[in-house]
């Protein structure tokens, strides 16, 4: 025996002993900080959106701090925070979708024309739209699962073929609300509102809500939700452990399609006519309310809670700049920042897995 | 037998001057280069290119980019345009800067440019620019909100619905325009949102579509909710401050002013949602604008700029069924007729 090898073996032990240790004595406030964002991490979020409540409502008193502002808010978000739902459950499987806004406003013209140009009754052209939104869906999972393409690359040429389609079948010809409401009163289902003392809230709010909610619920209790989060993770091992990872990916972007013409739905009863041109950027607005909700673009971790944090936080940053009168250019440049402490944060919570 | 020979000689030598005439036609082509071909503004300005090339005789090609900003496709088509021999561009060109140095390519290669609709970055790199004068039609919404207010105008609230951030030259026209009109001291003429006047609730901005609006004027209503004048820079974002209006109660004792004369905005203001809308004219700029090349085309005759402006002013008339002293209007049933979209 020689003295190098009584070295490694010593270096073997010192590092058995190593593995055996539990570190969790030694942990600092920080790294209990760390752990409890990671296993809640729609906390960070909620703690800013409640922080920029307060302080807007410190600064604006009760201007800001009204059940009318709050609930305003939440009618402002409401698309986003529909579509942003539809991106989460992509974004969780590790892929992105960019077409959400184009399948959102094409479902929402299919709604409207299938009404006024072929006299369907609003109901059946209000399920031809959602049916339109699901089989773009359809076609977005079936081109990332099965012809296994890159989710961005495949969504982004999709983005361009349903905003085409929207403007070459609509003629970017708009419906207005005068007519819709005289004509079809449904299409604008979304947009009925009802008042709790002073605080507003429109069905689209309610929708909006209920379905994160439900979604939230899912994704934790069920076995498709759980499988979400395993392809998300690690697509291979999910895979081997007996998942269906194609069939789960395809119903995903199905439901995200789904979704989307719902926000097409409530886009309508928002803005009270069909219009081609609205709507163009709600896919940017959705992948930031998620990035700002604590989902990680890498997939697999995060929560649903959080995307609707994500959207309040820039409704709430939009409304309360605008009424301290600051440049509109200064929304876009806080959620910038906050886009990018965002991710930093979501980096240093990866640090307790890693 | 006889007559048919002669019958077959006839037709041979119609045919032969029909492909004559034909040629000779072809001697003379223009192109329409617009920001897309969806849009119903350039869906417009084809129709009155297209309707002016064949009464003059002439060949025309279109071409579109695939969305708004699609700048590339644009270079190609002046390309194309070269290529071919055409005579003279029409471009609604959509980044006013880049497009510069293909603009001069095409008038090196000795064809006439004329800028449509968007004038170009500087004015002068295309030969011509047949357009509407946006400050005027922004003058002729404020006049109007001002008479419509008498006494009332000095305590007015006004919401400014803008186009965007970046403040495009149109956005910045029309909404200075507008204040002018109104009587307000608009500061630095190259901006909008340094005006001081307390009548001013102040500026946002809406992407000129509904969602926009209606976002726009929810955020100026809950910082006053006493606004009673909203200009919008366009007819969409109209009709979205309108629903937000709705939403509170408040649509019926605000006077909303627009910009554009589409036919879903003069819809809106038959019945009453818009007070009055300044209405341009695609039609006529595009049907302008090919007449001005075959021209060129046949004696080298430059287009020259309306007096007074560095551009030709192809008209923006007022339209309101409410109409003022002093400001010249037209009916909502004359707008109707020349209505586009």
């Amino acid at each position: 025996m020689t003295d190098t090898d009584h070295y490694e073996s010593s270096v073997r032990e010192k590092r058995a002993e190593k593995v055996a240790e539990f570190e969790s004595h030694s942990k600092g406030v920080m790294s209990r900080v760390q752990h409890a964002l990671h296993v809640t991490p729609a906390l960070v979020p909620l703690i800013v959106l409640i922080a920029s409540i307060v302080i807007f409502g410190l600064l604006l008193g009760s201007r800001f701090f009204s059940p009318f502002a709050l609930t305003l808010i939440l009618q402002q978000v409401q698309i986003v925070g529909i579509v942003a739902a539809a991106q989460s459950l992509v974004i969780l499987t590790a892929g992105i979708d960019l077409s959400v806004g184009a399948i959102m406003v094409l479902s929402s013209v299919v709604m409207g024309q299938f009404t006024f140009r072929y006299g369907i009754p609003a109901p059946i052209a209000v399920l031809c739209g959602l049916t339109v939104g699901t089989a773009c869906g359809f076609v977005n999972g079936w081109l990332v699962s099965v012809m296994r393409l890159p989710p961005f690359i495949v969504t982004l040429g999709s983005w361009q073929i349903f905003l085409a389609t929207n403007y070459l079948y609509s003629a970017n010809e708009t419906i207005r609300a005068q007519e819709i409401e005289a004509n079809a009163p449904i299409l604008q289902l979304f947009g009925a509102k009802f008042e709790i003392g002073g605080a507003v809230f429109t069905v689209g709010v309610v929708f909006m809500i209920a379905l994160i909610v439900v979604l939230g619920w899912v994704l934790r209790q069920t076995a498709w939700g759980r499988h979400v989060y395993a392809v998300g993770d690690d697509a291979e091992a999910a895979q081997l452990s007996g998942v269906n990872v194609k069939r789960t990916l395809i119903s995903v972007y199905m439901l995200s399609g789904l979704i989307c013409a719902f926000a097409g739905w409530a886009l309508i009863g928002r803005i009270g006519s069909v219009s081609p041109t609205s709507g163009y950027d709600a896919n940017i607005e959705s992948i930031t309310a998620v990035v700002i909700g604590g989902i990680s673009l890498f997939g697999g971790r995060g929560s649903i809670m959080g995307s609707l944090f994500g959207a309040l936080i820039v409704g709430v940053f939009s409304l309360g700049l605008r009424l301290l009168g600051a440049d509109a250019q200064w929304t876009y440049f806080f959620i910038g920042v906050l886009i990018i402490a965002a991710v930093a944060v979501d980096q240093w919570i990866r640090k307790v897995s890693a | 037998m006889k007559t048919l020979l002669a019958g077959t000689a006839l037709a041979l030598v119609a045919a032969a001057g029909g492909a004559q005439a034909e040629s000779h036609m072809q001697d003379v082509s223009a192109c329409l280069i617009t920001k897309t071909d969806t849009n119903p503004f350039f869906v417009k300005m084809r129709e009155g290119a297209q309707q002016a090339a064949d009464e003059l005789g002439i060949s025309l090609n279109a071409y579109a980019g695939t969305v708004d900003g699609d700048h590339e496709t644009q270079v190609d088509a002046i390309e194309t345009c070269i290529a071919n021999g055409a005579s003279g561009i029409l471009i609604t060109a959509s980044d006013t800067s880049a497009i510069v140095s293909a603009v001069e390519q095409a008038r090196d290669a000795g064809l006439l440019v004329i800028a449509l609709d968007t004038p170009l970055n500087p004015i002068d790199a295309a030969d011509a620019t047949f357009a509407t004068d946006n400050f005027k039609a922004g003058e002729l919404i404020g006049q109007w909100a001002r008479a419509q207010l008498g006494d009332e105008a000095e305590n007015a609230k006004i919401a400014m619905l803008d186009l965007g951030v970046s403040q495009p030259s149109v956005d910045v026209l029309r909404d200075q325009g507008f204040l002018t009109g109104f009587g307000i001291d608009v500061k630095d003429p190259n901006k909008w949102g340094d005006e001081d006047d307390p009548r001013i609730v102040g500026n946002d901005v809406t992407a000129g579509n509904e969602e926009g609006g209606r976002t726009a004027m929810e955020n100026l209503l809950a910082k006053d909710p006493e606004i009673n004048v909203v200009y919008t820079i366009n007819e969409p974002a109209a009709a979205g401050a309108y629903e937000a209006l709705k939403a509170i109660g408040r649509e019926n004792d605000v006077l909303i002013v627009s910009i554009d004369g589409g036919c879903p905005g003069v819809a809106n203001v038959a019945d009453g949602i818009i007070g009055a809308t300044s209405q341009q004219y695609p039609l006529d700029m595009a049907r302008l604008g090919v007449e001005a090349i075959a021209q060129y085309a046949e004696d080298g005759t430059l287009p020259e700029n309306t007096e007074g402006k560095d551009f030709y002013d192809t008209g923006v008339k007022l339209v309101t069924d409410k109409p003022v002293d002093g400001v010249e209007s037209v009916s909502v049933e004359e707008g109707q007729n020349l209505c586009w979209g």
